[in-house]
This record gives C-alpha cells, structure tokens and sequence, in this order.
C-alpha cells in the first residue's frame, strides 16, 4: 500500500496510485448479472482525467464545492477523483433523500457543481424550489437521448482533450462536507479534512490489509462515509479493487460473491441479519443426516478458533459454506446501528468473522472496531489506532457518554459554530451514545443520551428532521421524540419515534386527527415514520425565540407519563 | 396489454404467495412493510419476484418510497 504519511492529500494519494498498480483492476460495476464496467488503475485515470479537465475549463478551482448525488456507480468514484485532482471539496449527498431534501442540502452546502443520476435529477427539476438551484453547473449521468435535462450537462459529454492541472492541497484544507442530520431542521455539514480521512484510512488499513487482488463488495451507498473509506479511499490507497453493485436485492449480492471472489464486504445489521435467516433456513433444509455432520463441524471450528481466526482452517472445514461466499472471503465488517450478538456469534462459528464497528460522520467514520484477539461477539471493540476514547461522567456501573478524539474528528460543523462548540469540547467528540469501556479495553454500548434514532437499516434519524411532515396538524403544538430519550433505556434495538401531541384547549384528540396523522406518517419513507402519539395537556415550554425547550419538556414527561401512554399509530 | 387493475391483483397473489399470507387479507392500499412485518430488503426480494413474472426490469429506486401495492402496481403499469 501507499505510506499515506508522504501524502497531504486525498487527490495526491489516489493520483499515486492511479500510477503505481497501471495494470491492476481498480473497479468494477456490476448489475444483477451483467457487468456494466471495468477499470483498471490506468483506464480510471484516462476516464477521469478529462472530465477534470472540463470541470476546470468550466471555472473550478482550488476549494470549489461540488456534490455528488448517484447511487453506486463507477461514475461516482471517477466524478469524485476528477474532483480532488481539480482540489475540490466533494459534498456526497445521499440519493434516498427526497429531491426537496436534497436541493435544501445543495443550497445549505453552497456546491457550485453537481453530479447526479438523471432519474434523481429528473425528480429535483420537478420540485416546486427547483427554480431557486444556485448550482453553476450540473452533470447528469446517463440521461436518455432527447431528455430535457433542464439546462444540465450531460455527463457522458463533459469532457475535455488538454491536458488538466492537477491542483495541491494541505492536509488541513476541506477534503469533503458529510451531512449527518439536518434535512428538516438544522443542516449539520461535518467538514472533514484531508488529514481525517487519510488518518482513517492508515489506522483501518493497518487492522485489515488490503493488497492488489483483494476485492471489496461495495452495497452500502458510497455517500456514506462508511462506503466512502472502507468501499473507496482504502481499497485505491493499497491497489485493491472495488466492486460496485447497483442493487441490494440479496439474491445478486449472493452471486456477486461468487463471481467476484470478494474479500470484503461491509454491511448493515439489517443485511447481515438477512444473511444470517437466508443461511439458517439453508442449513435447516438439509436432510438430517448431513445437517447434524455440519453442525458438528461448525462446533468444532468454533473450539479451534477461539482465541483468534484461522481461515485457512475454517475454509476447509467448511468448504461449502465458504464457498457459497465464493471462497476468498476474509471478513464482514457491520455497522451504522446495533447488531445482536448472536448474529456476529453465528457467522464467527461459520469462520467468517464480522469486524463490529461503532462510529459516526462526525468522527470521521470508525472510532472502534473489533481486531478479533480474540473475537467478542458482546462489544464494538476497541478504538482505532490514534483515537482516544474515554466514558464522561461513568455511574456506579462505569457507563457514562463515549467522548472521542484523534487525528480523525471532523474540525466544525460548517456554518454553525453554535452546535460545532456543543459538539468538540476541548478537542474531545462528545458522540451522545452511552457506554463503557471494560476490563480488556472494548466498548460496550448501552443506549443514547441524545434525542435520535438509528435504525437496522443504518439510518440516523433525527426527530427535528421529520417533524415538517406533521407540520398543520389541527393541534396547538407538536413535538417528536425518541422514545428512549423520553425514558432511558438500556438498548440500541428496537428504537422508536413518538410524536407528543398538545391540543388546543378544550380539545380532545380526535379520530379525525389521528386519521391525518396517520395519513401524513405514511407519507413519511417508511424507516421514518413514528410509531405512536402521546397526548399532553400542558403549554409546552419554549425558549425566548419561542422554540421547543426539548430537553425540559422530555423532563416534564418523563415525571409525569410513562411508555404506556403511548398509543401506537 | 395489462389494465392497471390486473397487474395490482398480479402483485397482490405474488406478494401473498412470497410471504405466505392468504391473498384475502392484503388490499390493494394496504401498507406492506406493515401489514407483512417485512423490511426493505425482503420488498427487494418480491420486487425481484415481481420482475421475473412481469418480465421486466425494475430498478431498486422504483421502489423508493412505495409502500404500497398500487403505486408498486403503477411503477410496473408503466414498464409493461
């Protein structure tokens, strides 16, 4: 791999590597079964190269701001270089926002470019506020022939013959703005340097080699910055490849394993899980003869295994199950959200070790993972190499916030010193997550203490973000919550929304009123939406500039209700 | 050609068939994360269904944001 100590950039690394493995595959894209693209290290510089060559002679330059917005693609990773080599900051926005939601992200971001998929820009150009766009240029990839693109560029055509001008920069410049929050509130823009992500990718590189030969299946959306180290960054840095999948349907990721003999795959505890059920009913569908012969098998791997993995030996032990993975796979990683333990336990046993990380944006992606010396199926193992992790104010149990610092941490939260300073305190990332860190070294999650909820899908979502969808309800005030920020509680599963409703005085909460805010919660994607209704009677308390005082009135709840008032939608 | 009312009882009879639901209990406006406790990925997997007794191909994001049968049944109406 590259020493990325001699590098100050992203755009300077993947430009040295783009030279030093020529002849090595870099990428691949694939869809279902056909295989739409493949690059090798040389071929992605010549598909990238001119496309930054018109994105200069289009007026970019050192620092301009530009998004991307694609599902994963090779287009996504080529945009993304020809961004960095012009020393661009690339703004990754994510595709299954709305289009209202993304144009409210561009406009916050101050992108001046774009590149987008043509059905995601054919639903931005239809929104009511397309007309206030700032962007300068746009870039749609894959547009039909005779498509109105609404004054954008295609893609396909952007491109320029001279040759570009590859622009330095620091490692403390802006290398990419990450939003974790704020679609329906208050835009939370992680500004993350060169120097995070090539900190990061030094520290998960270091745990888990990636070499020429290796593949990585990359499902995740690359937006994330998950997908965007460990599904790019990394794998480009040590000359290894990338295999784009354009669909998470499990039957194609199943053959993707196959056909590509992939290495590594990073996923969410929804897909491991799916995994996990399509496996046990596999293995429940032997005769019984063959079944109780595997069962024995997988035991005794587990015993020979215990204290650390042994690949070789597992695969040999059960060859038909490595091999239905395609027979070179080394590990899952899993993150985003919590993962039962039994879950890790299980594909442990198969020989196929799940590295369970625990993160966020805001640090830069990982701040713990497990290194597997041993394997714990019970935490998230422990910090990264360079990063600081330490429990605030542990109660008599040891658990207290998880605070984090290193080389990773994002530096602000664009345009928003206000929740930048609540965010760092004295260079420490205050993540809001509950855990403690025990005996060996590992963390160990418990809860929240902020008001949020992740689902198994990964997603992050914050109750602000979504309370425009109920916004008109005939009610004198509103208000969503978590529910375990309402009432603490000791689990990261299973987490829900509630909305606590205040009618006006003299009103009851009416069927018609729960119809509408039945009807408007389904509009909601469905890993949005609340899953029940509170009612309460008193003036909520706001702040001189009349917003929620959310924290005081969880307070006044929480004394007075408890989970059983909530009455599910 | 289909109307857009038999390719939504098409997808009702798939979608109980896939998830082994006796096809009277699902409407057309029903919820279908709700009403068959599925998530995303297990959508994916009928929409896969789907695609091959159609005969069509249905991208991942044609699904995002339906949740329920009809408008699954019109993003095919409009692929027939």
């Amino acid at each position: 791999m590259l020493d990325l100590r001699e590098y100050r950039s992203l755009g300077e690394a993947l430009r040295a590597a783009l030279k030093r493995w020529p002849n090595e595959v870099c990428l691949i894209e694939a869809d279902r079964e056909r295989e739409n693209a493949r690059f090798t290290y040389r071929q992605f510089q010549e598909a990238a190269l001119p496309l930054a060559s018109a994105l200069q002679d289009a007026g970019f330059q050192s620092g301009t701001r530009a998004a991307i917005i694609m599902t994963n693609q090779s287009k996504w990773l080529i945009s993304a270089y020809a961004i960095f080599f012009c020393g661009g900051v690339l703004v990754p926005l994510d595709y299954k926002l709305t289009a209202a939601e993304q144009l409210q992200l561009l406009a916050h971001s101050k992108a001046e470019f774009l590149v987008v998929e043509y059905h995601l820009w054919r639903a931005i150009m239809q929104t009511e506020r397309f007309e206030d766009l700032a962007t300068r240029v746009v870039l749609v990839t894959e547009a039909p022939g005779g498509a109105d693109l609404g004054g954008a560029r295609r893609w396909e055509e952007f491109i320029a013959a001279r040759e570009p001008v590859f622009t330095p920069r620091n490692r403390q410049d802006p290398a990419c703005i990450v939003y974790s929050s704020g679609t329906g509130g208050r835009p939370k823009g992680c500004l993350l340097t060169h120097e995070n992500y090539l900190e990061q990718c030094m520290a998960l590189t270091a745990l888990y080699p990636f070499s020429p030969g290796v593949r990585y299946l990359s499902i995740l959306p690359t937006n994330h910055a998950i997908d965007f180290m460990i599904g790019f960054i990394g794998p480009f840095t040590c000359g290894a490849a990338v295999v784009h999948l354009r669909t998470l349907r499990p039957e194609y990721i199943r053959e993707a394993f196959t056909r590509y003999k992939i290495t590594y795959m990073t996923v969410v505890p929804m897909i491991l899980k799916n995994l996990e059920r399509g496996l046990r009913q596999r293995f429940a569908d032997l005769p019984r003869v063959r079944r109780g012969v595997l069962n024995a098998l997988i035991a005794t791997n587990r015993a020979l295994t215990r204290r650390r993995p042994n690949l070789r030996l597992s695969r040999a032990l059960l060859r038909q199950v490595h091999g239905a993975f395609g027979g070179e796979l080394r590990a899952l990683f899993v993150g985003g959200a919590f993962t039962e333990p039994s879950t890790l336990q299980f594909f442990y046993d198969l020989g196929i070790p799940v590295g369970n990380g625990y993160g966020c944006t805001e640090a830069g992606t990982v701040i713990t993972v497990n290194d597997f010396k041993p394997f714990r199926a019970d935490t998230v193992g422990k910090p990264l190499p360079g990063m600081e992790v330490k429990i605030l104010s542990p109660d008599a149990e040891g658990i207290g916030e998880v605070a984090a610092r290193g080389k990773t941490i994002m530096s602000e939260y664009i345009d928003d010193p206000e929740i930048t300073a609540q965010a760092i305190v004295d260079g420490w990332l205050m993540t809001g997550d509950l855990g403690r860190i025990d005996a060996a070294g590992h963390l160990q999650l418990f809860g929240r203490k902020k008001n949020m909820i992740v689902t198994e899908e990964g997603k992050n979502i914050y109750p602000e973000d979504i309370e425009t969808a109920f916004e008109g309800l005939a009610v004198k005030e509103f208000c969503v919550f978590a529910a375990n920020y309402l009432w603490p509680a000791r689990t990261l599963s299973g987490e829900q929304l509630v909305i606590v409703l205040h009618p006006e005085a003299g009103q009851a909460i009416s069927e018609d009123l729960v119809r509408n805010l039945a009807g408007r919660n389904r509009r909601l994607l469905n890993y949005k939406r609340i899953s029940g209704y509170l009612g309460w009677e008193r003036d909520f308390p706001l702040t001189a500039s009349l917003k929620i005082k959310r924290g005081e009135l969880a307070e006044q709840i929480r004394t007075n209700l408890d989970r059983s008032a909530v009455v599910s939608l | 050609m289909s109307s857009l009312q038999s390719t939504t009882e098409e997808v009702l009879r798939l979608a109980a068939e896939h998830f082994k639901v006796p096809r009277e209990q699902l409407a057309p406006d029903d919820d279908f994360f709700k009403k068959l406790g599925i998530n995303s990925l297990q959508a994916l997997d009928l929409l896969t269904r789907i695609e091959h007794h159609f005969k069509i191909e249905l991208p991942d994001y044609e699904l995002q944001g339906v949740s329920d049968f009809r408008t699954l049944a019109e993003r095919i109406q409009l692929r027939l």
